[in-house]
């Protein structure tokens, strides 16, 4: 269930699909990737998507953070959910990566959520959010 | 030195406040142990055998008087009076209350230090060579490139669940005294028709599979630099094994598909990666550099009075060559014969900050091989400094000698191990302790872990020991021929295991056998690599 949406557009009700099935077919307009599944194959689709869910299975595997990022540096606006073992202490990181929605496993303190996600006034890199990196501050 | 402006202390004094909120979640019950182990982890805190263990970044082991008085007050008020001086240039305290890590890290902040990415399957503290700034053989300080790795580096948000712990190295001497190639990324900066930037080894590293690593690209450009670390460790993200932690490592992703596919695959992500604009300008690098200015050196080029005769054998152990005239590395070991291999106790600590403030330009250095170094010491003053370092119980002139151990904390300390690592480390040096035979024997590294995991460097000891578990009984297995030099090698097993008391003895045949066979001014490895092993087995085994 979706938690936390950070877009003003309506949630997508269709259903996702598995990279395999989309890749098969598909007029689906939903897909799901799986840690192992490469998210540049969605490259050319990327248009026509509305919602990509990253599934987490295990917070320790930080393969999605990357999934994330290559679609946002591809251009995609759609919803990017993070969906699974998505703990309080990484949806700062996962805001950064590009994901908009998270559909956590076990539920989450919105306060915590809230917190996390205000902790930090800057960063100091680049990455797939609006966030200016400090170096780039610092320069002007 | 590398100054906080605001924007990095506000990093560092946010980072304290989410980490007092999660250390208040865990007690609170709001989160499970597991839930919060990769939490505290990120903030170096490891829970240990008896305690929990805090593991103090010191970047590219440089610091200030007043950064190493914080370390001292902190062994002072949090610890057992004590710290313990790391492989990694940082310290640890090893009976630190989960209560009090906030505090702590607070204090750390008011003097421009933290705890972030001590531990965890991130991007770690960057070390660099403990000469920079003062190496006569240095192309460039690589500081400044250490400290702009550290900044990138710093709550990377694709790189904090990598599938393994990642380590950085920069040098920028022929000599390297970082081990960088046993780094998951070494950086040795090189200069290539008059413009400065890197050449990449990666996948090296230790544990239980240890590599050397392969280059990967002979020069990256100073402004190219991050999106081509970008680029190493998106594809490791990606690809690394996840799905058993002993073959994590990215060396273990390079070892199986190989460096020219690694490479490869390494140059397609980074054209995507260099068109994002995340690389800063040459200017904040310049910016960096402005930094790390070489001091107002003023001393007049005048050599010390060798008169005492233990001063002058202290001299020619520890003292080494600087690149301005009139000027020394002073290098401080914390080897003290039968004591425990970089542990310092507070006054000790007060009294290195006291002598860097008074002598150094106020800086210091930590060392891989847990030593300390004052990089700016004027000749004039080398006998003064000597003195006040005797009368702290910190002048043994034993660096790269047999008794300068680098060991682990090992069973004394660490849940991981499977044998003790400190006593072995006591009973060779005091085996050893006769001064003029360890000078006889010239430099030899000699280097102890506890388990397989090789947090005590025993890959790349000249002789290197390793403790297993035979069947309930420690045991120790002995390695000939590392180095973790620029003539990096991996040791070799050189036959069955020992008791305590037989590894000693073993050792000491083999400093034997070499001095029998040694030519010249041949080193133990050097000898030892001309030889081969067979006559050191005759002796040991035999
Ligand atoms: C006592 C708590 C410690 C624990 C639980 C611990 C755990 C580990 C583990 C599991 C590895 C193997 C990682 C791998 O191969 O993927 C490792 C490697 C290492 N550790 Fe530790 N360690 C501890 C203390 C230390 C200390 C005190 C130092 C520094 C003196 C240190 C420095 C290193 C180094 C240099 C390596 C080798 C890096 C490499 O694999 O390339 N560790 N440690
Ligand atoms: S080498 Fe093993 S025993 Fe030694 S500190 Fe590392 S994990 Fe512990």
């Amino acid at each position: 269930m979706v938690e936390f949406r950070y877009r003003a557009d309506e949630v997508t009700e269709q259903p996702s699909v598995t990279l395999d099935a989309f890749l098969d077919q598909s007029n689906a307009t939903a897909v799901r990737l799986e840690p192992d599944d490469d998210a540049r194959a969605l490259i050319p689709f990327l248009d026509r998507l509305t919602l990509i869910e990253v599934a987490f299975p295990k917070y320790r595997d930080g393969r999605g953070y990357s999934a994330a990022r290559i679609l946002r540096e591809a251009g995609y606006q759609g919803e990017l959910r993070a969906q699974g073992d998505v703990l309080v202490d990484q949806i700062a990181f996962m805001r950064r990566c590009g994901f908009d929605s998270f559909a956590p496993e076990s539920s989450l303190n919105p306060d915590a959520v809230a917190r996390a996600l205000d902790n930090y006034d800057h960063a100091y890199q680049g990455a797939a959010d609006s966030v200016v990196p400090i170096w780039k501050l610092r320069h002007g | 030195m590398y100054k906080y402006d605001n924007y990095d202390q506000a990093m560092v004094d946010a980072r304290v406040a989410e980490f007092r909120d999660q250390i208040t979640r865990r007690i609170a019950g709001d989160m499970t142990e597991d839930q919060f182990k990769p939490l505290r982890l990120m903030n170096g805190l490891y829970l240990q055998l008896h305690a929990y263990m805090l593991r103090v970044a010191i970047p590219y082991g440089t610091l200030d008087s007043r950064q190493m008085r914080m370390l001292a007050h902190i062994a002072r008020k949090y610890d057992r009076d004590y710290g313990h001086f790391t492989t990694r240039q940082n310290i640890q305290y090893n009976w630190i209350k989960l209560e009090d890590c906030a505090d702590i890290l607070e204090e750390l902040a008011t003097v421009e230090m933290h705890a972030i990415q001590t531990s965890g399957n991130c991007i770690r503290n960057i070390s660099s060579d403990q000469y920079a700034g003062a190496a006569a053989d240095e192309v460039t300080d690589p500081r400044p490139w250490a400290e702009l790795l550290r900044q990138w580096s710093t709550f990377h948000p694709e790189f904090s669940y990598l599938p393994r712990k990642f380590k950085i190295a920069v040098i920028a001497a022929s000599e390297d005294r970082a081990a960088m190639r046993l780094h998951d990324i070494g950086l040795e900066l090189i200069r290539q028709d008059g413009a400065l930037g890197a050449r990449v080894f990666v996948g090296g590293g230790m544990g239980r599979t240890p590599m050397i690593a392969p280059e990967i690209n002979p020069f990256v450009k100073a402004d190219d630099l991050l999106s081509y670390l970008e680029a190493c460790l998106r594809v490791y993200n990606r690809y690394g094994r996840r799905d058993n932690m002993y073959k994590a490592r990215i060396k273990i992703l390079i070892h199986e598909i190989g460096a020219d596919e690694y490479r490869r695959q390494v140059a397609a992500e980074f054209a995507h990666v260099k068109t994002l604009g995340i690389d800063p300008p040459l200017a904040e690098l310049e910016r960096i550099t402005a930094f790390f200015a070489a001091p107002a050196y003023d001393a007049p080029d005048v050599e010390p009075d060798r008169n005492d005769p233990d001063f002058a054998v202290w001299l020619d152990q520890n003292v080494k060559p600087h690149k301005q005239a009139g000027y020394a590395i002073v290098n401080i070991s914390l080897k003290p014969i039968g004591g425990i291999p970089g542990d310092a106790t507070s006054q000790q600590i007060d009294v290195m900050a006291d002598l860097a403030e008074k002598y150094s330009f106020d800086e210091l250095r930590v060392t891989h091989a847990q030593n300390i170094v004052l990089p700016y010491v004027a000749k004039r003053d080398l006998y003064a400094v000597w003195q006040a370092l005797r009368d702290a119980e910190l002048a043994d002139a034993n660096l790269d000698l047999i008794s300068d151990i680098i060991a682990c904390p090992g069973l004394d300390y660490c849940s991981l191990a499977n044998a003790r690592s400190i006593p072995v480390a006591q009973k060779i040096a005091t085996r050893f302790a006769d001064m003029d035979r360890q000078r006889d024997l010239g430099e030899l590294k000699l280097k102890i872990s506890g388990c397989i995991n090789a947090c005590g460097h025993h890959h790349a000891g000249h002789i290197g020991i390793l403790g297993v578990d035979k069947k309930g009984v420690e045991n120790y297995q002995l390695t000939f021929g590392g180095s973790g030099a620029e003539d990096v090698s991996i040791g070799k097993i050189i036959g069955p295991g020992f008791d305590e008391d037989g590894v000693v003895d073993a050792v000491e045949k083999a400093t034997e056998v070499y001095k029998a066979l040694r030519q010249g001014d041949e080193r133990f490895l050097d000898t030892y690599r001309r030889v081969g092993l067979a006559p050191f087995k005759e002796a040991i085994y035999g």
